[in-house]
C-alpha cells in the first residue's frame, strides 16, 4: 500500500491535525494582542470548519479498507462514529467559545483536537498496540484540559487525580494487552481471537481478560475504576469535563465492546441467572451492576451539579456496559446509539451549567434556584437534558435504554437469562428520576435564594442556539429513533463486524 | 379523527410556550380554547365511530411505521372502552381549566404543563401499540410533578415527589414486563392484537402478569400501593386534583385492563383472586380512613382511593356485566371525583384558605357559599351512589358481577358502600351545615368578604353535574359502546376462562 493511498484513507485525521496546528499557529502569532473572546471565536469557528471538513470528507468520500493489518480500518462503520465522535467534538468547543477560564485559546482547542485525532484512530484501530497508542493520545490530551483553568485549585487536583489513575489504569491495561500478545502472538484483534479459539480459559487468559477490563473501565468511569470521576468533573473547567463524559465515552465504549467482541471472541461465558458460566460476560454484569448501583445512589446526595452529572455518567456507564456484553450486531448498533446520544445529551447538561457557572459562581445545586424565570430557554433545555438521561420518553434517552435493554434480553433468549440485570438496570433509573427531578425542581419550583441577584442571566446567543439545537436532537432522536438506528444498522452490516 | 385531540393538546402546548411571559388571560384564553376543541374532537369522534364500535369491531384512528427495525409502530385505534375515557378526559380538561380560572401565578407555565398532561393522556387511551401506550402514559407523569410542586398547598414538594417516584416505579414495573413479553413471543410486534394472540409459557405469566397489574395499579391506587394518593391529591392545585383522581388514576385502571389483562389471561386466572382482596380492602379501608379525617381534602382523597377499588374489583370479576361496570365507574368516577375536587379545592378552599372540618363549621357556609353547598350535596350524592346518578349505575353492575364472581367479596364491599355514606355525609354536615358558632366579630367580616362564585366555576360545576345524571338516567349512551367491546377479538380470554 503506498503512502498516497494510506494518507487518502487517513485523511480525516489528517484533516483534524493540520487544524490543530492552524489554530495553534495563528492563535500564538497573529492573534496575542486581541481580546480572550474574540480569540476564542476565531480559534473556535476554524476548529469547527476543520471537524466539519473532516465529516464532509468523510460523507463524500465513503472509503472500505483495512490498512496494514488492522492498523487502520476503515469502513462505513467506523466512519459513522468519527462522525459522531467529530460532532459531539464541534458541540464540546461551541459551548467553550464563552468561557473565560483560560488566556491560552490556541492550546486548549488544538489540545481537543488532539483528543479528537486520538479518538478517530481509535475507532479505526482493530490492532491493540494502535489501540493502546491512540488511548493515550487521548489520555494525555484530556489530563492537559483537565487542569486548564490554572486559576482554580481544584483544576489542578482534578487533572492530578485523573492523570494517576489513568497512568495506573494503563499500565494495567498494557500488561493485559501483553498477555493477550504472548498468548496468541499477534497483535491484530480477529487474529488474537483466532489463534485464542476452541482453548480451555487458561489463567493467563482469565487475567488478560481482567487486566483489559480494568483498563476500560477505567476510561469509561465504571465501578470499581470510577474513583477519579467526581472529582475530575467537578474541578476540571465545565468544558473539558463535558469533553471527557461525551467523545471520549463514546470512542472508548466503542472499542471496548470492539476489543471483546472481535478479541475475546468464544471466551463469552455467561452471565444468565442460574446459568453461569466463566468468561468476560459475567466480569462485565457484575462491573455493569454495581456501576448503576453506585452511580445512581450516591448521585443522591450531591450539592454539586457537576458532581452529580459525574456519578450520572458512573450509571449510563452501567447501562452501556450492559450492550456491551449483549454481545452482537444489534447490541452494538443500541450502543453506538446510546452511547452518541448520551453524549450530545451530556454536553447540553454541561452547557448548562458553564451558563449558571458563569452567572451565579459555582455549580451548586441551590445556584440553579429560579433559573426558569432567569433564563427560560435555557432552562427547558436543561429540563429536556434532565429528562432524556433519566430516560423518560420520548427522548433520546429513553428509546437507548429501551433499545439497550431489548437487546440484553434478546441475548439471554429464550429463557431471559440477562432479566436480572435489565431489572436491576430498570429499577435503578427510576432512582435516577428522583435526582434528576432534584435539579429540576431547583430550576423550575424553587425561587432565587434571598440576598442573591435575580436579575435574569444574559445568556450569550451562541451558546443559546447551541444548546437549543442540541436540545432539539434530543427530542427529534427520541421521537424519531429509526433514522439514527437504521445508519447504524446499515453501516454494521456493510461493515461486516 | 379522534388522534387530533392529541395533537390539538401538544399545539396549545407549543403555542403557550412561545407567548410572552406574564399574561395570563392569553394563556387561559388558549389553554381553554384548547381543551374545548379537543372536548369536540372526541365527542365528534365517539358519534363518527360509535356505530362501528357497537358491532364490536375496533377502529383504527392512526397507523404509520415509526421504529421500523423493531417493529414499532405508531398506531392509534379505539374500542368502546378508549371511546368511553377519551370523552371523559376532554371534559375533565374542559371542567379543570374552568376551576382554576384564577390562576395567575406563573399562568402560562401551568396552562402548559396541563395541557401537556392532558395530551398524554389522551395518547395513553388511544394507543394500541403498548410502547406508544408506554411512552405516553410517561409523558402524562412528568408534568404532574409541576404541576403540585409549582403550583400545590400542604406539603406540596412531598406530595409532588412521592406521587412521581410511585408513578416510575410503577412504569419501570411495566417495561420490564413489555419489553420480556416482547422478546419472549419473538413477534417483533408491540401490537396488543398480535400479543393478545400469542400464548405466553405459564410460568411467564405468573410472574409478569402481577409485574405489569401492579405496575399499572400503582397508579390507580390499588391497596397498599395507595399512599401516594390522598398525599398527592391534598398537595395538588384543584385543577390538578381533578385531573389526578379524573384521569391520572383512570390511565392505571386502563393499564391493567388493556395490558396485563390482555397479554396475560393465565395469569390472571390464577392471580384474580388476590387482586379482588386488595380491591375490597381499599374499598372498605379508604372509606373507614375517609371517615376520620380532619382535612376536608383527605375525606376526598380516601374516597377515591376507596370508589377506584370498585374499578379494579370490577375487572377482576371477569364477566361482561362488571367489566363493563368498571369501565363506566372509570368514567363516573372521573366526573364527580372532579365536581367533589372543585367544590373542596376552589370554591371552599380558595376563599377560606382552610379545609379544617373543625374551621368550616364554624362558618356557616351554607349561607355563606350557597352554591358550594348545593353543588357538594348533590356531588356527595352522586359519590354515595343515589340512584339517577352515573355512580349508580356503575357501582350496582360491579356489585352484580362481583356477586357472581365472588360472593363473599361483594357482601364486604356492601359495608364498604355503607361507610362511603356515613363519611360523605360526614363531611357535607361538617363543612357546610356546621353550628354557626357565636363568632367574633372579626370571623364576622371575613364571612362577608368570600368572593361570590365565579361564572366559570357555576358553569364548570354545572357541566359536570349534568354528565354525572345524563349517564345516570340513560346510561346505555355509554353502555352501548363499551359492552361491545368486550365482544372484540382483543378480549378472546373473557369467553375462555372467564365467565366465572
Amino acid at each position: 500500500m503506498s503512502y498516497l493511498e494510506l494518507l487518502k484513507l487517513a485523511a480525516p485525521e489528517t484533516i483534524v491535525v493540520l487544524t490543530a496546528l492552524v489554530v495553534l499557529t495563528i492563535d500564538l502569532t497573529s492573534m496575542r494582542g486581541l481580546d480572550t473572546r474574540l480569540r476564542f471565536v476565531i480559534g473556535g469557528m476554524l476548529t469547527c470548519a476543520g471537524c466539519a471538513a473532516a465529516i464532509a470528507w468523510m460523507l463524500v468520500m465513503p472509503a472500505h479498507a483495512n490498512a496494514l493489518q488492522g492498523m487502520l480500518v476503515v469502513d462505513p462503520l467506523t466512519q459513522l462514529v468519527k462522525i459522531a465522535v467529530l460532532a459531539l467534538t464541534i458541540f464540546t468547543v461551541l459551548i467553550s467559545i464563552e468561557s473565560n477560564f483560560t488566556t491560552h485559546v490556541g492550546e486548549y482547542l488544538a489540545l481537543i483536537l488532539l483528543a479528537t485525532v486520538g479518538m478517530m484512530f481509535l475507532v479505526s484501530a482493530e490492532d491493540i498496540l494502535m489501540i493502546f497508542v491512540s488511548l493515550e493520545l487521548i489520555s494525555l490530551s484530556l489530563y492537559v484540559l483537565a487542569a486548564f483553568n490554572k486559576r482554580y485549585i481544584k483544576s489542578a487536583e482534578a487533572a492530578l487525580k485523573y492523570f494517576l489513575f489513568g497512568g495506573m489504569s494503563a499500565a494495567f491495561m498494557l500488561f493485559g494487552l501483553s498477555l493477550l500478545y504472548g498468548l496468541s502472538g499477534s497483535t491484530n484483534l480477529g487474529q488474537i481471537a483466532t489463534a485464542l479459539a476452541g482453548k480451555e480459559l487458561d489463567p493467563l487468559l482469565i487475567v488478560a481478560i481482567v487486566m483489559t477490563v480494568i483498563g476500560f473501565g477505567f476510561k469509561v468511569a465504571a465501578v470499581p475504576f470510577h474513583l477519579w470521576a467526581p472529582d475530575t468533573y467537578q474541578g476540571a473547567p465545565t468544558p473539558s469535563a463535558a469533553f471527557i463524559a461525551s467523545g471520549s465515552k463514546v470512542a472508548s465504549f466503542f472499542i471496548f465492546a470492539k476489543v471483546m467482541l472481535l478479541g475475546f471472541a468464544g471466551a463469552e461465558g455467561s452471565g444468565a441467572f442460574h446459568a453461569y458460566a466463566a468468561g468476560w460476560v459475567p466480569v462485565i454484569a457484575i462491573v455493569a451492576g454495581l456501576s448503576m448501583i453506585l452511580g445512581n445512589v450516591v448521585a443522591i446526595v450531591q450539592s454539586s451539579v457537576k458532581r452529580l452529572l459525574a456519578y450520572s455518567a458512573i450509571a449510563h456507564a452501567g447501562y452501556m456496559l450492559l450492550a456491551v456484553l449483549s454481545h452482537d450486531q444489534q447490541a452494538v448498533a443500541s450502543l453506538i446509539y446510546y452511547a452518541v446520544t448520551y453524549g450530545l445529551t451530556t454536553i447540553g447538561a454541561f452547557g448548562v451549567v458553564a451558563v449558571v457557572e458563569s452567572g451565579a459562581g459555582d455549580d451548586k445545586l441551590s445556584s440553579f434556584a429560579g433559573l426558569s424565570r432567569r433564563a427560560p430557554v435555557v432552562s427547558l433545555c436543561m429540563m429536556i437534558f434532565m429528562l432524556s438521561l433519566a430516560g423518560i420518553p420520548p427522548l433520546a434517552g429513553f428509546f437507548g435504554k429501551f433499545y439497550v435493554f431489548t437487546e440484553a434480553i434478546k441475548s439471554g433468549a429464550p429463557n431471559l437469562g440477562l432479566l436480572w440485570l435489565v431489572i436491576l438496570a430498570i429499577a435503578m433509573s427510576a432512582v435516577s428520576l428522583y435526582y434528576y427531578l432534584q435539579v429540576l425542581k431547583q430550576i423550575y419550583v424553587a425561587d432565587a435564594t434571598k440576598g442573591t441577584n435575580t436579575q435574569p442571566f444574559l445568556v450569550p446567543w451562541v451558546t443559546q442556539i447551541t444548546l437549543a439545537i442540541l436540545a432539539l436532537g434530543v427530542v427529534l432522536l427520541g421521537c424519531f429513533p429509526g433514522w439514527l438506528v437504521g445508519l447504524i444498522e446499515h453501516a454494521i452490516t456493510s461493515s461486516a463486524l | 379523527m379522534l388522534a387530533w385531540t392529541i395533537y390539538i393538546s401538544f399545539l396549545g402546548v407549543l403555542v403557550l410556550m412561545l407567548l410572552p411571559q406574564g399574561n395570563a388571560s392569553a394563556a387561559r384564553k388558549i389553554a381553554m380554547l384548547s381543551a374545548v376543541a379537543g372536548l369536540l374532537v372526541a365527542l365528534a369522534g365517539f358519534i363518527q365511530a360509535a356505530p362501528e364500535i357497537k358491532l364490536g369491531k375496533i377502529v383504527t384512528v392512526a397507523n404509520a411505521d415509526w421504529i421500523h427495525s423493531l417493529g414499532i409502530r405508531y398506531d392509534l385505534a379505539a374500542d368502546g372502552i378508549s371511546l368511553t375515557l377519551v370523552l371523559l378526559t376532554g371534559l375533565a380538561a374542559v371542567a379543570g381549566i374552568l376551576f382554576s380560572w384564577n390562576i395567575e401565578h406563573r399562568a402560562k407555565e401551568f396552562f402548559a404543563f396541563y395541557l401537556a398532561l392532558i395530551g398524554g393522556v389522551y395518547g395513553v387511551f388511544l394507543s394500541f401499540d403498548l410502547l406508544l401506550l408506554f411512552m405516553f402514559y410517561e409523558i402524562a407523569i412528568v408534568p404532574k410533578y409541576f404541576i403540585i410542586a409549582i403550583w400545590g398547598s400542604t406539603r406540596k414538594e412531598y406530595g409532588a415527589m412521592k406521587l412521581a417516584l410511585y408513578s416510575f416505579v410503577g412504569s419501570a414495573m411495566v417495561l420490564v414486563g413489555l419489553i420480556a413479553a416482547y422478546v419472549v413471543s419473538g413477534a417483533h410486534t408491540f401490537n396488543v392484537l398480535e400479543l393478545a394472540k400469542y400464548p405466553f409459557p405459564r410460568d411467564f405469566q405468573m410472574w409478569a402478569f402481577p409485574l405489569v397489574f401492579v405496575g399499572f395499579a400503582i397508579l390507580a391506587g390499588m391497596w397498599p400501593f395507595h399512599t401516594w394518593a390522598p398525599t398527592g391529591h391534598v398537595a395538588a392545585p384543584t385543577a390538578a386534583s381533578m385531573l389526578l383522581a379524573g384521569v391520572v388514576m383512570k390511565l392505571g385502571a386502563y393499564g391493567c385492563l388493556r395490558v396485563a389483562m390482555t397479554l396475560f389471561p393465565e395469569g390472571l386466572e390464577a392471580w384474580k383472586t388476590w387482586v379482588a382482596v386488595l380491591a375490597v380492602i381499599g374499598i372498605v379501608y379508604g372509606a373507614m380512613v375517609a371517615l376520620v379525617q380532619k382535612d376536608f381534602k383527605f375525606v376526598i382523597g380516601y374516597s377515591s382511593v376507596s370508589h377506584m377499588g370498585f374499578v379494579l374489583l370490577g375487572l377482576v370479576t371477569l364477566n361482561t356485566i362488571g367489566l363493563s361496570g368498571a369501565v363506566l365507574q372509570m368514567f363516573s368516577h372521573g366526573i364527580i371525583a372532579g365536581l367533589l375536587f372543585a367544590v373542596v379545592g376552589r370554591m371552599v378552599y380558595d376563599r377560606t384558605h382552610t379545609r379544617e372540618l373543625s374551621v368550616l363549621a364554624g362558618m356557616n357556609l351554607v349561607k355563606a357559599m350557597p352554591f358550594a353547598a348545593v353543588t357538594f350535596v348533590i356531588a356527595g350524592c352522586a359519590s354515595m351512589g343515589l340512584p339517577g346518578f352515573s355512580g349508580f349505575v356503575a357501582e350496582l353492575q360491579v356489585l352484580i358481577g362481583a356477586w357472581k364472581a365472588f360472593p363473599t367479596l361483594a357482601v364486604i364491599t356492601g359495608i364498604g358502600i355503607v361507610i362511603g355514606v356515613a363519611y360523605t355525609l360526614r363531611a357535607m354536615q361538617k363543612a357546610f351545615f356546621g353550628e354557626a358558632e357565636a363568632q367574633p366579630s372579626e370571623d364576622h367580616d371575613e364571612y362577608h368578604e368570600l368572593a361570590p362564585i365565579s361564572v366559570p366555576e357555576r358553569f364548570g360545576a354545572v357541566m359536570l353535574i349534568g354528565v354525572s345524571l345524563l349517564i345516570g338516567l340513560y346510561p346505555r349512551l355509554l353502555l352501548d359502546v363499551i359492552v361491545p367491546s368486550f365482544n372484540s377479538p382483543l378480549f378472546e380470554w373473557l369467553k375462555k376462562g372467564g365467565a366465572q
